[in-house]
């Protein structure tokens, strides 16, 4: 059964050190529930990026609540670098799992599909591969001259997006950003927050249906309009270019990190 | 005939010539050029009553027609479906080595990049990527990456139909020998000559006394860059667009 509840409840419900998986900025990123977890205190999460993160990712880094970072990349886009993340590998302050997207994505199917790995193309003489722990070279058992790599599955404990739309029935409409679809399969829980909600089955509509995360992948839904401000929502609305101006100003140094976080916390 | 063009439109029209024959272009959301030198291949092959060129542009929703996510494009690159893409990088060797991650050592790196993106999986199955980094320096262009994101060249055993064609900076094109695993000079950006190439460059490399100008685009082209292209970029990379000449 899906939850219905406020935001600051929804956030409540995540602990620290749990791993968590989070979408890239404008794809299902949340970063206003982020506010709410620094503000909380969190610690110690293994965050997953699937397959890249921006600045929400970025603001967690500053906030000290990662541990561990298992990503493809992080950049706040046009904005430039991700300062508390180039800072945070600089200070060897957060253990790194520098990963490839369709490597992320293969481990995510492996949890979905509840297999231990997924073999993957490429990847074979990087330094990628050299330093991550849960990949593997082995030997294709249908052609014994194949050498390739398998990635092992990775599960997040609690995936955490903003979606443009929920029903009442607990139904998620993602739409064709299905890479965030995967992830929520690959999650033991997944917690959504959404601009609107609506009274009708989202399901009902054949012509939306395929979009649709069932309710059974969707722990809880919090309804929280304007969330993904100000990295945007596919779809819905766009990144407010010149507020990821001012905060990849402001957090070059970890007191502007305090000063942005500490201060305004929306766009209204 | 070379009309006067700019630096930018010099590797937008060679990024095009690069593309010569491709059918699906792929490129990245924040890559302008790249986007523009394919529009442009898809432009003059309508004129010319050659094959239509796709061109997906990841992170769009306009300008891409994936439906499964952004780990369709990866799919399909795996599958043969994706003809050319290209990579940039903070350092790149003269084995075609990529570099995306950082560089001073790792993992704590002095300079950390954001990260190896698809590099490590699209360098092996891309039939034709195009290394694109318009700052041409012994900085960029080393003898030895400081970390491996992406390998120019792989063992046997492993599967590889993909990896780099050519590298395009601000003042040269080099093309890549799959067989030596070696850069080629083709031809010196106007204004530069073979001895700056040689200076400006951290790896060593073939034919580096290389007497070719690169061509630039000829009127007809170059009209058709400041109009057509210019105005379907704009709808995408609005302040790119914006720094392009304009049609008289």
């Amino acid at each position: 059964m899906t939850e219905f509840v406020s935001p600051e409840a929804m956030a409540d419900m995540i602990p620290s050190g749990v791993k968590l998986g989070l979408a890239p900025d404008g794809s299902g990123s949340c970063p206003a529930m982020i506010r709410f977890l620094i503000e909380r205190g969190i610690r110690d999460l293994h965050v997953v990026c699937a397959p890249i993160g921006g600045m929400q990712v970025d603001m967690l880094i500053g906030a000290g609540a990662v541990s561990v970072l298992e990503t493809s990349a992080v950049s706040l886009g046009e904005a430039g670098g991700a300062p508390c993340f180039g800072r945070a590998i600089r200070n060897g302050e957060i253990r790194m799992l520098d990963a490839t997207c369709p490597a992320v994505f293969a481990g995510l199917s492996a949890a979905e599909k509840g297999v231990p790995f997924m073999p993957i193309r490429g990847i074979i003489g990087s330094d990628v591969l050299k330093n991550h722990p849960n990949w593997k070279v082995t030997t294709n058992p249908f052609d014994e001259s194949e050498k390739i790599v398998v990635v092992s599955a990775i599960q997040p404990d609690i995936t955490l997006i903003h979606a443009p739309e929920a029903d009442r029935f607990g139904n998620v409409r993602l739409g064709r950003r299905r890479e965030v679809m995967l992830l929520a399969h690959a999650s033991k829980k997944t917690f959504v927050t959404v601009e609107r909600i609506s009274e009708t089955s989202l399901l009902d509509d054949e012509k939306l249906a395929a979009g649709v995360l069932p309710a059974m992948y969707v722990s809880a839904v919090a309804e929280y309009k304007g969330a993904a401000w100000p990295t945007g929502l596919y779809a819905e609305y766009e990144v407010d270019a010149g507020e990821v101006e001012n905060y990849a100003r402001a957090a070059r140094t970890p007191e502007g990190f305090l000063a942005y976080i500490t201060g305004t916390r929306s766009a209204a | 005939m070379t009309t006067e063009c700019t630096n930018r439109e010099l590797l937008i029209y060679t990024i095009s010539r690069l593309l010569d024959g491709v059918e699906h272009v792929a490129v990245g959301m924040s890559s302008p050029m790249p986007a523009a030198g394919a529009m442009l291949l898809r432009a003059l092959n309508k004129k010319q009553g050659l094959g239509d060129v796709q061109v997906s542009i990841l992170g769009s929703v306009r300008h891409n027609s994936f439906t499964s996510g952004s780990e369709e494009l990866f799919d399909c690159a795996a599958q043969g479906r994706i003809g050319a893409f290209f990579l940039g990088g903070g350092q790149i060797d003269g084995k075609g080595n990529v570099n995306l991650v950082g560089a001073g050592g790792y993992p704590n790196s002095p300079v950390r990049w954001p990260g190896s993106y698809g590099s490590a999986y699209l360098y092996f199955l891309v039939p034709r990527v195009i290394l694109f980094r318009e700052e041409h320096s012994p900085r960029v262009l080393v003898d030895q990456v400081d970390f491996i994101s992406a390998p120019g060249a792989t063992e046997d055993g492993v599967y590889r139909r993909g990896g780099p064609h050519a590298l395009l900076t601000n003042a040269a094109m080099f093309s890549f020998q799959r067989d030596t695993g070696r850069f080629r000079l083709e031809s010196v950006h106007p204004g530069r000559s073979a001895a700056d190439i040689r200076e400006m460059t951290g790896f060593s490399f073939d034919n580096d006394r290389c007497e070719v100008e690169t061509p630039g685009p000829d009127a007809e082209i170059l009209a058709l860059m400041r109009g057509q292209i210019r105005s379907e970029l704009a709808e995408t990379y609005p302040q790119f667009a914006a720094s392009l000449p304009e049609a008289a």
